[in-house]
């Protein structure tokens, strides 16, 4: 067994593919947080509010998505979905549509928890100074509750953005799969994973301090 | 002179507790009438009953000739729909124990939204009137500030401008002073005597006996649901007929004295 050469040069001439997974996880992670934030407000909405057959629906959705390992939704999405007729999305969309609904169920908790944790006294003001109830929810609960889960959505979106390392199971090109292909093409092992944890480390890191910031921005509420 | 809130036969209960057992009272336009009594009496709940913040099982609440919160349906008293009770509540003003500012908004925010999302003025002219009250409650250097930046009594204000802003046929407060160190009190009463000064009409609840005393027309005094005794301050707070009262006010006796 011979000794392991390092060769950081070939490592950083793929930096671009790095970077460019980097920026691709990204912008899933940041979409499947818009996305999974809607269902999650539906999902919330439905839960306290809605029907028997509603929540019910509701609460299943949250206890599947739970048990269920990310890896499997993501392959029931790209392998599954076609088999039932659903074509419309390739690997990248495929992956976009598993990790939404994933984020959905918890973001469903969590703006549950966030709507629950609104003082009534603030529902009563409005109600006291005369809005309507859709201006209710719209100008003071929701605005509200977002300050109060603003911490939880950006715990939420670094744990997505790591996440997004398992689209590379279905060939999305991000910075577990640019590892991956440096690997496979130049079996420089050591380099490629060290690479992207080291991206992975600082944008982690960078998005932590940038969230960290506009939770103190928006920390109105003591 | 035709009552401009007129409260008839209350009755509310909680479960099998019978907080209001029949309540009726007239508020005459510019008048101020204080509620007082000890706790569990039924004060906040009769307040709340009048903003249909609490559903109550008899009895009938007008604002002027309007019912408040219900109607009669086919010789049946049904919960009027939110955005309709919504558009009475416009009428009514209420300040809480607790202030209840938006605590997103600054204190020019906070009293400029009923105007411009209830009254639906221009947001030009709706804090023109919203800082000529933040100025007349004496915060005209705070209008930026967030309510987390502010002393209880400064809060407690700037929800009294709010609600004043919108120019309500009744102010309700509900023990507003309750929350607030001692030595905040002052300027919070100092306000609401202001505008009792001014003609506007009130219903306070209030264990201040000695504002009470100065600024109400008239004291209403409740125990276990009902009124027990009413009429003017030098009356029903310095010769109590009853003597649920004359206990009541053994415990104020050094103010009142």
């Amino acid at each position: 067994m011979g000794a392991y050469h390092f060769n950081w040069f070939l490592a950083w001439q793929s930096f671009p593919r790095f970077y460019w997974g980097l920026a691709l996880g990204l912008e899933l992670a940041a979409l499947s947080l818009l996305i999974g934030s809607v269902i999650g407000m539906a999902g919330a909405f439905g839960r306290s509010f809605g029907p028997t057959w509603l929540r019910l629906a509701v609460m299943s959705y949250v206890e599947f998505i739970r048990n269920v390992p990310l890896l499997l939704l993501i392959y029931f999405a790209f392998y599954g979905l076609p088999k039932i007729g659903i074509t419309m999305f390739d690997n990248v969309w495929s992956f976009v549509v598993a990790l939404s609904v994933y984020s959905g169920a918890y973001l469903t908790e969590v703006f549950r928890a966030g709507v629950n944790s609104v003082p009534v006294g603030y529902t009563e003001a409005a109600k006291a100074v005369g809005l309507m109830p859709w201006q209710r929810v719209r100008l003071i609960i929701l605005p509200v509750t977002f300050r109060i889960i603003l911490p939880s959505l950006s715990n939420t979106f670094i744990s997505l953005f790591k996440d997004t390392a398992l689209a590379s199971a279905v060939a999305v090109p991000e910075l577990t799969y640019a590892a991956e292909w440096l690997n496979v093409n130049t079996f420089r092992t050591i380099e490629a994973w060290t690479f992207a944890a080291v991206m992975y480390l600082f944008a982690g890191y960078g998005i932590a301090f940038i969230l960290r910031r506009i939770e103190r921005r928006y920390a109105v509420i003591r | 002179m035709a009552p401009i809130l007129k409260i008839s036969d209350l009755h509310k209960h909680f479960g099998p507790l019978e907080v209001l057992r029949g309540i009726s009272l007239d508020v005459d336009p510019g008048q101020v009438v204080a509620l007082v009594g000890a706790s569990g009496s039924g004060k906040t709940t009769l307040l709340r009953c009048v903003n249909a913040l609490e559903d109550y099982h008899k009895g009938s609440i007008s604002l002027g000739d309007e019912q408040i919160g219900y109607q009669e349906l086919n010789g049946r008293r049904v919960r009027l729909p939110e955005s309709r009770v919504a558009r009475q509540r416009a009428d009514l003003g209420m300040v809480f124990q607790s202030y209840n500012l938006f605590p997103h908004m600054t204190v020019l925010d906070n009293v400029a939204l009923g105007l411009v999302y209830v009254q639906k003025k221009s947001r030009a002219e709706a804090e023109r009137i919203a800082l000529s009250w933040i100025e007349r409650v004496g915060l005209a250097e705070k209008v930026k500030s967030y309510p987390f930046q502010l002393s209880g009594g400064q809060q407690q204000r700037v929800a009294i401008a709010r609600a004043v802003a919108m120019q309500p046929k009744v102010m309700l407060f509900d023990e507003v002073t309750s929350a607030l160190d001692p030595e905040l009190i002052g300027e919070v009463l100092a306000v609401m005597q202001n505008l009792a000064r001014g003609g506007q009409t009130m219903l306070v609840v209030s264990h201040e006996m000695m504002f009470v005393r100065e600024v109400a027309h008239r004291v209403v005094f409740m125990d276990g649901g009902v009124i027990v005794e009413q009429g003017p301050p030098e009356e029903v707070l310095v010769r109590p007929r009853t003597e649920r009262l004359q206990t009541f006010l053994t415990r104020f006796r050094g103010v009142l004295r």
